[in-house]
């Protein structure tokens, strides 16, 4: 609890920070309306107009918060126009991409920790994967999902969240996998023991804590992944296709209020996961952190 | 007469490495009966270590001969022949320390409804019944320790290899074990093979000191204790004690000057 104020300190200032910004920049507008009209702003004109203007430059943030509340709490969530309708949508993919690439990142690692021959040629294909711009790829693999027949949008976009989410899984494990040293090596030796037996009794157990620690860093790749999809397939659902939207038909306070809604989701996928982390660390006979 | 338990005749080995060979053991010769226990004292380097690892199967020497209970180190090792506790515990953190003892009986293939009675059996030995169901962290350095010479009793070998495994603990923590470990050999009438670089430590545990000295690496001198099986602690200030303790300095400072 005592780490609260600091974070509330900063969130203040930041919110501070805005509405002055909010109104410097929305300011050029109302100027220019009045300037039209040929009529005189009061500082106080200037300060109520620049707070709610529909199409601000810069929305102040209660304007994003009413519009939050708009699309969260007051309209049904099989509306289109829902946060929470096309928040499930982006979560979908998330979750979907983020299993996919548990399962690659984990297999690939296993490869490259047990064979020389998959050390040499899946790690340099790895590393090259993260090189290719995602935007870039994403149209491609629409395209060759939609060949094979795949239907929706939804595998496409997954496959895409996965491409993200599977390399931060894989190095982790592939450093788990490797962290027994030879001492415990040495010991399962003198124990006779197969090789299976080093992998599920040592290797395996020794990688639970890398492994934890990458899933955060690959839910959040995977939801990054899930947004730029849809920015990036011509998608028209989730929370990236309202970003899109909204910058394009010129409604700022759809782009911001997808942009926080985005956030907050991003935000609850890492504390579930850290969440998971925890409970799994005490299960291991973790010390309690 | 009885044959030995390890037995080694002209023991050769030979690293290649990129600065020529390296000689880690030359010529060692060594007898070890059922029942003894037998120190291997010497500098760093002086192979005491390696040989361990030999007899354990875990090096393989380039020459010579090395048989353990009639066997090569390797079929030994799979016959289950010998128990190794290393320096550091070692213990699996995400295992209780029942869970950890349990490991060698999983590997090994003992049946299920054996294991309890093993693990209790050896709990009691190293004295820590009562703590099976604490994880590794929740113990002492001196008690992990303990708990891996338990799980290298757990499988029931005739022998217990032991490289440097108090190494790490404070001199008091030592001590007690020290004590603890005779009585464990007395009540268990197991063969003790343990690397040490403590002389009083070697004097106070062993029935037989082996002196090594390094480049190469070999046996200098082999000491039979006179000390009677019954050991407290304070025979260390006995006459007898420091007479051989001081025999195994000379012989540490014969093969230092070599």
């Amino acid at each position: 609890m005592k780490n609260i104020l600091p974070i509330v300190t900063i969130v203040l200032a930041l919110i501070v920070i805005w509405y002055g910004a909010a109104f410097k920049m929305n300011s050029t507008w109302t100027y220019d309306q009045a300037a039209r009209a040929g009529t005189e702003v009061t500082f106080s004109d200037l300060l109520s107009d620049t707070m709610q203007q529909s199409r601000p430059l810069l929305p102040a943030p209660h304007q994003i918060a009413s519009e939050l509340w708009n699309t969260t709490v007051e309209k049904k969530i099989t509306s289109k126009r829902s946060m929470v309708y096309q928040g499930m949508i982006t979560l979908k993919t998330t979750l979907l991409g983020f299993v996919f690439g548990i399962v690659i990142g984990v297999a690939l690692a296993t490869v490259i920790v047990l064979s020389r021959v998959g050390r040499l040629t899946l790690m340099p294909w790895a590393i090259i994967s993260q090189t290719i711009p995602i935007v870039a790829l994403a149209p491609i693999i629409v395209v060759l999902s939609n060949a094979v027949g795949t239907g929706t949008l939804m595998v496409p976009k997954a496959i895409i969240a996965a491409y993200l989410s599977f390399y931060p899984v894989l190095v982790s494990m592939v450093k788990g996998l490797t962290s027994p040293d030879q001492m415990q090596l040495d010991l399962l030796r003198t124990y006779g023991a197969r090789q299976s037996d080093v992998f599920w009794k040592l290797r395996l157990p020794s990688s639970m804590p890398y492994f934890f620690a990458s899933l955060k860093v690959a839910v959040a790749a995977s939801f990054v992944g899930a947004v730029v999809a849809e920015l990036s397939t011509s998608a028209i659902s989730g929370l990236g296709a309202r970003m899109l939207i909204g910058s394009q038909f010129g409604e700022p306070m759809i782009m911001w209020a997808a942009l926080f809604a985005a956030a907050i989701l991003a935000g609850l996928l890492i504390f579930l996961v850290g969440s998971f982390e925890k409970a799994a660390r005490h299960l291991m006979g973790g010390r309690a952190l | 007469m009885k044959k030995p338990v390890i037995d080694a005749q002209n023991v050769d080995l030979t690293f290649q490495t990129n600065d020529g060979p390296v000689h880690a053991l030359k010529n060692v010769n060594l007898e070890i009966n059922k029942g003894d226990f037998v120190s291997f004292i010497g500098p760093s380097g002086c192979g005491k270590t390696t040989f361990l690892r030999c007899i354990a199967g875990l090096e393989t020497p380039t020459g010579g001969r090395l048989t353990v209970n009639g066997m090569t180190p390797e079929e030994a090792r799979k016959s289950r022949a010998y128990g190794y506790v290393f320096q550091a515990a070692g213990l699996y953190p995400w295992r209780t320390i029942r869970g950890n003892i349990q490991l060698p009986l999983e590997i090994m293939g003992f049946p299920k409804s054996e294991w309890k009675g093993h693990i209790d059996r050896v709990l009691d030995l190293v004295d820590l019944r009562g703590f099976g169901k604490k994880f590794p962290w929740q113990l002492s350095g001196g008690m992990q320790q303990r708990a891996s010479i338990a799980r290298a009793l757990a499988f029931d070998a005739d022998i217990l290899l032991m490289d440097e495994p108090f190494g790490a603990l404070d001199e008091i923590v030592r001590d007690k074990l020290n004590e603890e470990l005779l009585k464990l050999w007395a009540a268990t009438q197991k063969t003790i093979g343990f690397v040490t670089h403590s002389i009083p430590e070697a004097v106070y545990l062993s029935t037989k000191i082996v002196v090594m000295s390094p480049r190469p690496g070999r046996i200098t001198d082999v000491i039979e204790s006179t000390l009677p099986p019954d050991r407290p602690l304070d025979i260390r200030d006995s006459e007898e004690f420091i007479k051989i303790a001081h025999r195994v300095r000379e012989g540490l400072r014969a093969g230092h000057d070599a």
